[in-house]
């Protein structure tokens, strides 16, 4: 197999990685405080706060990912003008647009991600022995110190190796800013596949380990996290 | 909402109910003025406006794009299913095999299918069908993509499933005489099978939005991308954009309601047994898996609401 394109100066496979991780990093940490504020809104006690969160949830997640990238970029800031990046006078406009794209596909991400954030945390907290609840209710606590001093730091324990496998999730979702044109990895393995169709078996091998170095750490870590800090029962 | 919930607060008192008041009639105002903002920015945007919207009145617009897409959207999804599940099952099989070595390559088979992303794999799919065949069929494409990554996913589904069947029913099975092949295929796949299929449905929420992977890089013409093509032609992306989302949650909840149906049947059938469930988001994770079984096995709200 010929893998000469990996030394070639055209392709910037370990840029086009950086910018997977960059994409997975911040949608990583704007997702999982959306997901906590979504949960806690879930399982408050006020009314229209659950159901708001709830339809959230049930809305968002139900839409292709595909569709919220794309509707990022031509919708939210092609028809409704939204500027994330500013565009200065005389300067390269790619670097505008590619910032611009960047930070959409990133919001999309945390968009999407959230709910799917927001699920893990309340089924986390449905793991939590109602009677740890009561007890703290017996003895006088208030909702948010019922929630704040006892399940959730229970919750948050049974919670973990499922919010690794949401982040595994992020990292592979991550391919679909190619549809609006972030240097990622599933843009620059379109482009080698047509420069160097002959070669494509080899472009998919690198670009497949590209992306299981990426995640099987990501398993392997938070796998022995959960395990450590499993609450035994 | 989940009954739990409540279980983290009393049912509230005066006090706590004029606090619950203050705080939805905040939240409402909140809410009321995002609102307010985005029917403004839409107006401003001249979104609103009739000839935006009245396209989707238009029986053309429906029998040229948006029907067709959907179509494409659907065989995509439905072939890949039928396609990916015996492969799971063979799979999902094999990685409980008595063999090392055929416990092993399946493995290594499922594990590299699912760590890489689904784009990837359409991608791969195309070219290695333009090499051999000659032609290029971005539906294959999709489809093989599609079987490749759902298939390790229900791989672990069947693994889960035949793994939560009760240990005496095989050792029943055993004490009868019965050899291996028939301990599976006669005791536990058909008890597996009843409490995968809640989680088989709600797999198909995910290969129904993957399918959208499919317009991107390969090319495959699936709902979104038809619609697209209606929006350029008729000027109106956003109300497009709208309708093709709602398009996709009502098949979705339609979906989810199915799998929630069936789950709570075959639970309340088989007297509270076990039913294999994946998180949406941890589709592709043994652990969530097995997190999940462990769940629902827990003492938890269910003896509660039983005692």
């Amino acid at each position: 197999m010929d893998f000469s394109f990996l030394t070639d100066p055209r392709y910037d496979i370990l840029g086009a990685f950086w910018m997977t991780v960059q994409l997975t990093f911040w949608s990583a940490i704007g997702s999982f405080i959306l997901g906590v504020i979504l949960a806690a809104m879930r399982v408050s006690p006020v009314p229209l706060m659950r159901s708001f969160a709830g339809g959230f949830v049930n809305i968002v997640r139900n839409i292709p990912l595909t569709l919220i990238i794309i509707m990022m970029s031509q919708v939210v800031a092609n028809q409704l003008g939204l500027r994330l990046a500013v565009r200065e006078a005389g300067v390269n406009p790619q670097a505008f647009l590619n910032s611009q794209n960047f930070r959409l596909a990133v919001l999309g991400f945390i968009i999407y991600t959230s709910t799917f954030v927001c699920e893990a945390i309340r089924s986390g907290i449905n793991t939590v022995p109602p009677g740890q609840a009561e007890a703290a209710r017996a003895i006088g606590l208030k909702f948010t110190q019922v929630l704040g001093i006892v399940v959730l730091p229970q919750a948050i324990r049974a919670v973990i190796a499922p919010l690794g496998s949401v982040l595994i999730a992020l990292t592979k979702n991550t391919t679909v800013a190619s549809a609006i044109g972030v240097a990622e990895a599933a843009l620059l393995m379109n482009t080698l596949l047509e420069n160097e169709a002959d070669k494509f078996t080899a472009v998919f091998l690198v670009i497949a380990a590209g992306f299981i170095v990426l995640t099987l750490p990501t398993g392997l870590i938070f796998g022995a996290v959960a395990n450590k800090y499993q609450v035994k029962r | 909402m989940s009954e739990h919930a409540t279980v983290l607060y009393d049912i509230p008192g005066p006090k706590a109910r004029r606090l619950n008041l203050i705080l939805s009639v905040v939240f409402g105002i909140v809410l009321a003025a995002l609102v307010w903002w985005i029917i403004s920015v839409l107006i401003e945007k001249n979104q609103l406006t009739a000839e935006k919207w009245s396209p989707f009145l238009e029986i053309q617009n429906w029998t040229t794009y948006l029907l067709p897409g959907l179509l494409a959207t659907l065989q995509a999804a439905a072939l890949s299913v039928v396609i990916a599940l015996p492969i799971g099952a063979i799979f999902g099989i094999a990685r409980m095999s008595d063999h090392t070595w055929l416990r092993w390559v399946a493995g290594v088979v499922v594990e590299f299918f699912r760590s890489i992303p689904v784009i990837i794999l359409m991608l791969f799919a195309f070219q290695l069908w333009f090499a051999i065949l000659g032609t290029s069929s971005p539906f294959a494409a999709v489809v093989i993509g599609l079987v490749l990554y759902n298939g390790s996913v229900l791989a672990e589904v069947f693994r889960a499933g035949i793994l939560a069947v009760p240990k005496g029913q095989s050792e029943a099975a055993y004490a009868l005489g019965l050899r291996k092949t028939q301990v599976m295929t006669l005791i536990l796949l058909p008890q597996a099978v009843t409490s995968m299929l809640p989680a088989v449905v709600s797999q198909l929420v995910v290969i129904v939005k993957d399918t959208a992977l499919g317009g991107i890089l390969v090319g495959y013409v699936e709902l979104r991308r038809a619609a697209n093509t209606s929006a350029s032609n008729y000027g109106n992306l956003l109300p497009t954009y709208v309708v093709v989302a709602l398009i996709y949650i009502l098949i979705n909840l339609a979906l989810g309601w199915f799998s929630h149906w069936l789950e709570r049947k075959l639970r309340t059938r088989r007297g509270g047994g076990k039913v294999v469930q994946i998180d949406p988001a941890a589709q592709s994770d043994l652990m969530a898996a097995r997190q999940q079984i462990e769940i629902l096995d827990a003492p938890g709200i269910d003896e509660f609401k039983k005692s």
